[in-house]
């Protein structure tokens, strides 16, 4: 059987499978950026905080994925079986990029401008979500698609744990020894990851200043 | 010290001398370690901070223009952020890029890398008028730029001032600069006021640092400036 025919007759499962996939890299991207943006606003401020979150995701990245995912299993709330524990898992994944490139973003400005900027009597609320935010926009951006790729990637990883996605066809194929049956998991794994990435390229062009 | 309404006083030294130190501490960037700065009768302790920066304009080497702004935008900056009226705003924005020789049709929607350097620092000088503050520091505002421009910038700079009738703190480090446009010099060095005089004095100061500075005019022998 050749990957083309396999991915043919079982279009509508492998379908499924994406959207599975997908939905796994929405839900964790979303509450990465909900708790790293914020983080990398904070920890501008926090020297102390600031090398203990950052090593922190730093230790995560570190950690094998299929490790991470084992040992999830057995925490309670946040473990055992299925898409939960795996969406914690990419969460864990996803945060140093973003954190990282927020935090360099927000402090990579020209000095002489945020130097205008408290002198003209500006405060540090506004200094932050008016110069500071716009910015460090297309940089944090540029975060935000390097852990949506790698995300995209490591979720295939998850179906280890009963997460679904298209991680299923890729251990599948692995346990028949078929590469047709693996390529049907990684390549709209591939495409998926393409397409973020110039989706996500596209923004941040247009939100980067010259 | 003290510096008059109206006047224009150059802080003159070398760098470290304490010049920006000075400055800062006029619209507390910097909170004195000791004694007081009294602005428009008030110490700048008793001030809110930030009324009181919005009540002094800043001008800065590189200008520190908002990348992200456009010309107009940087310059409405202080009367945006004082909530003024939006058509007042724009009237205000073209009224200040006029007096800065910008042309409002030309520049207003310009972004600050579109312009060269002698015209950012025209936006500089236009969005510390913004709100009209009687009191400007400017901390070598004119140093970045190449010296035919810098000459440029310093003669109209200098009618400016006396058109305006601000009071003006402005540092620097270079004595040229300090004679054409003060109506007083004060030189600092080490953090301690060494000299303080009107341009046409200045020179005849008998101090080391004075001499100093004076042999900074220094031509090669024979060539007539």
């Amino acid at each position: 059987m050749t990957p083309w025919t396999f991915m043919v007759t079982h279009r509508t499962e492998i379908w499924s499978a994406t959207l599975d996939h997908v939905a796994l890299v929405l839900i964790a991207m979303s509450i990465a950026i909900v708790i790293a943006v914020p983080l990398g606003m904070v920890i501008v401020q926090r020297p102390a905080l600031r090398t203990f979150s950052l090593g922190l995701a730093s230790v995560f990245q570190t950690i094998p994925s299929l490790a991470l995912f084992g040992f999830l299993i057995p925490i309670p709330f946040i473990g055992g079986i299925g898409p939960r524990t795996a969406i914690v898992a990419l969460v864990l994944y996803a945060l140093l990029p973003i954190l990282r490139n927020t935090y360099v973003g927000l402090t990579g400005i020209d000095p002489a401008v945020l130097e205008a900027a408290e002198a003209m009597g500006m405060t540090n609320t506004q200094i932050l979500t008016r110069v500071r935010l716009p910015l460090a926009l297309g940089i944090i951006l540029a975060g935000i698609r390097t852990a949506t790729v790698i995300t995209i990637g490591v979720a295939t990883i998850a179906a280890a744990i009963g997460a679904g996605g298209l991680g299923t066809f890729i251990f599948r194929g692995v346990a028949m020894v078929s590469d047709a049956v693996i390529l049907a998991g990684a390549i709209p794994a591939a495409v998926l990851a393409i397409l973020a990435d110039i989706f996500l390229a596209l923004i941040e062009r247009r939100l980067r200043i010259q | 010290m003290k510096v008059n309404s109206g006047e224009t006083l150059v802080l003159l030294g070398r760098s470290g001398s304490g010049k920006t130190t000075l400055l800062r501490l006029i619209n507390r960037m910097l909170a004195p370690s000791s004694g007081t700065v009294v602005v428009e009768g008030k110490s700048t302790m008793h001030w809110d901070a930030i009324q009181l920066r919005r009540h002094i304009g800043y001008v800065i080497q590189e200008a520190g223009l908002f990348p992200h702004f456009t010309v107009a935008e940087n310059v409405a900056l202080v009367p945006k952020l004082e909530k003024w009226d939006p058509a007042r705003i724009t009237e205000r924005t073209d009224e200040l890029l006029r007096i800065v020789g910008l042309d409002p049709k030309e520049f207003a929607h310009r972004r600050p890398a579109q312009l060269s350097g002698g015209q950012r620092q025209r936006v500089g000088v236009a969005r510390a008028l913004g709100a009209d503050p009687s009191i400007l520091l400017m901390d070598e505002p004119f140093g970045a730029l190449d010296p035919v421009t810098r000459s440029e910038l310093q003669r109209e700079f200098s009618e400016l001032a006396r058109r305006l009738g601000k009071t003006i703190v402005f540092v620097t480090h270079d004595l040229r600069e300090a004679l054409l446009l003060a109506s007083r010099i004060v030189l600092l060095e080490n953090g301690r006021i060494v000299a303080s005089a009107k341009p046409q004095e200045f020179l005849r100061i008998d101090h080391p640092e004075v001499r100093a500075f004076s042999a900074s005019l220094q031509v090669a022998p024979g060539v007539q400036v």
